[in-house]
């Protein structure tokens, strides 16, 4: 995950509290987007960003997630996300972030 | 107006494999805060040898030995399936070793900055003698230094060094004791997209019916950027590059929009040329020092060669109409404004389907897209996917929700317009604009009538703005296209008297 993204959503969890943060990832790869999740709830595993070591345990959702889609007005959804929805392969993608959700996420 | 058309192009690589250990980004970066990290130890196993960068297929695509359809034949991985005997040269470039690209730099070099140490400034001297396309004025500017010189400005930090097989066999020097825009590390840099910008036009001026002294003006497209304190990214590689390739009644400017830029250069050209302001302009870029094996801990995670090896360069030459070279179209130009919003709909109708309606042409009328043409072997370890494939999709899917395609035609459209990914992970350099060449040579084999050149660019890169840009222009077959603008007498003649008879018309109307 991008280290200027990691210093921010560390920011954001100082000054907001981690229990009133949600992330929505908008990755297009299984494994980049489980690895964005796995950073914001158990840490950066690389260990090159702030992340590193750093256990947020945030609520992540990836944006084709029905928990998502279903809060989302369906014209704006249909307008910026149901072409990659035709495009991507959502149900591995959708299977990645929800383990590391489940595994490492504290406000389930 | 005259239509514009890409009279030639070039296509080069070179051999940075002991540059990426020593200054890619992110080797630097680890360098420095974790010096004794175990990627840092195990990376020199990971490196490939000039051979096998020559024989890597992907490689031989992009400087034109093969076809992209071949490339797609080729067992994969492609790098433990290189191709045997393959060629350093080709019709359109080269993969240059690295030894005889720092002799290059040194040739490129204008204020002493670049020191070589003797035995190896004798060695690369000798060998770049026997380069077809420098001449002896050039390398006799290739000259030795002491190593206990160079030595000393590396260890003071005034000097970039640069390695051979971990000898230290050159460095480049800061070209200011304070200005942090002069510094070694930014000297380099500029120096490697200064040479290998040069390299790609020596290539480009090779080819039958181009001769660079008609060059009117050069477009850079990298994207770095050099200037001093006072004016960083001042400018202007273009006419560095001109001024050594004998571009001798050229000037030139750079043109920057991150990965963009190349798509905007050739537009940018096209619209001089076909204005008439110039006759010929060549578009050019130089190579990426930082970019080297800048998914390097993905590769060696992965147990695999550090792939991003290589600079990459090309220079692009558009001309007015000869009637025979593919024709640059002016009518059909797509923009992502700053009013188009980012998601991938917005960003592919703006650049694909919103063009071609401009001109009534379908998604199918274009034969090939080349979009982010990344090789998927780099991008793919690092978890960025394969970038052209994901962008042949979203067209296709764009053609689907448009009704242009039915959905279970969605993968034949991304296997028959599109491609491989071919092309080193340099930013600039995969952005639409290797396939111009290939485009130019299928287009006049009558294999194809058609291809779109798309540029993308992340500008939020820059932190000025959150914007994203790109760009997109066809090219097609010359079927003569430059000839409907011109004016015959007779129609002329037409004109004038129809003119003159609505002048008597209101005469008589102002009379009445």
């Amino acid at each position: 995950m991008d280290l200027e993204n990691q210093k921010r959503i560390k920011e954001f969890a100082e000054e907001h509290g981690e229990e009133n943060l949600v992330i929505v990832l908008g990755g297009a790869e299984a494994e980049a987007s489980g690895l964005a999740a796995e950073t914001v709830t158990n840490g950066d595993p690389t260990f090159a960003g702030p992340l590193a070591g750093v256990q947020l345990g945030l609520r992540v959702y990836h944006v084709l997630e029905p928990e998502v889609k279903n809060e989302i007005d369906e014209d704006v959804y249909e307008e910026q996300v149901s072409m990659m929805e035709m495009v991507l392969e959502v149900d591995e993608i959708v299977e990645e972030v929800k383990t590391y959700r489940e595994k490492y996420c504290k406000f389930n | 107006m005259t239509s514009p058309v890409i009279k030639g192009s070039s296509y080069v690589l070179v051999d940075a494999t002991n540059t990426l250990l020593q200054h890619g980004s992110t080797q630097v970066g680890e360098r420095q805060a974790n010096p004794d990290s175990e990627y840092l130890k195990k990376l020199p196993n990971f490196l490939r040898s000039y051979e096998d960068l020559v024989g890597y297929a992907p490689n031989q695509a992009y400087i034109g030995n093969i076809s992209v359809e071949d490339l797609r034949d080729k067992p994969q991985p492609w790098y433990e399936n290189n191709i045997e005997d393959a060629s350093r040269y080709s019709d359109w470039g080269e993969i240059m070793p690295e030894d005889e690209f720092i002799g290059l730099i040194k040739i490129a070099d204008a204020f002493d900055l670049v020191k070589l140490e003797e035995k190896f400034s004798n060695n690369v001297k000798e060998k770049l003698a026997e380069h077809p396309l420098l001449d002896d004025e050039q390398v006799a500017k290739i000259n030795g230094t002491d190593l206990e010189v160079m030595q000393k400005m590396v260890d003071e930090h005034i000097a970039e060094p640069l390695f051979i097989d971990g000898e230290l066999v050159a460095c480049v020097k800061q070209a200011h004791d304070t200005d942090p825009n002069l510094n070694a590390h930014i000297m380099l840099e500029n120096l490697v997209v200064k040479a290998s910008g040069m390299l790609s036009v020596f290539h480009l001026g090779k080819q039958e019916g181009i001769d660079l002294a008609d060059v009117d003006y050069v477009i850079e497209v990298s994207e770095e950027a050099c200037g001093d304190v006072n004016q960083r990214g001042g400018g202007n590689f273009a006419k560095a590059i001109a001024e050594l390739t004998g571009c001798i009644n050229a000037t030139g400017s750079d043109t920057r929009s991150f990965c963009a830029a190349p798509t905007h250069g050739l537009i940018n050209a096209a619209a001089l040329v076909s204005s008439g302001i110039y006759e010929n302009v060549v578009v050019v870029a130089g190579g990426s020092t930082a970019k080297l094996g800048m998914n390097g801990k993905d590769h060696v995670a992965k147990d695999m060669p550090v792939l991003e090896d290589s600079y990459g360069g090309f220079a692009v030459l558009v001309s007015q109409d000869d009637g025979v070279s593919p024709v640059i179209r002016t009518d059909s130009i797509g923009r992502h404004t700053v009013t188009t919003g980012s998601s991938p709909q917005a960003v592919i109708s703006s650049l694909v389907t919103e063009p071609l309606d401009e001109v009534g042409l379908s998604i199918t009328d274009v034969d090939k897209y080349s979009v982010e043409m990344q090789n998927p072997e780099m991008t793919k370890p690092a978890g960025a996917g394969d970038v052209p494939a994901s962008n042949y999709k979203m067209i296709a899917a764009l053609g689907v929700k448009r009704g242009d395609l039915e959905r279970s035609d969605l993968m034949n459209f991304v296997e028959e317009h599109g491609m491989p990914g071919f092309a080193p992970t340099q930013g600039h350099i995969p952005s639409g604009v290797p396939f111009v060449g290939h485009a130019y040579r299928d287009i006049l084999a009558g294999e194809i009538e058609r291809a779109m050149i798309i540029g993308k660019g992340s500008l939020f890169l820059g932190r000025m703005t959150n914007q994203f840009d790109g760009v997109s222009f066809i090219i097609e077959k010359n079927t003569g296209q430059g000839q409907t603008d011109a004016v015959s007498e007779d129609q002329i003649k037409n004109i004038v008297a129809g003119a003159m008879r609505n002048l008597a018309e209101s005469l008589l109307v102002e009379e009445e």
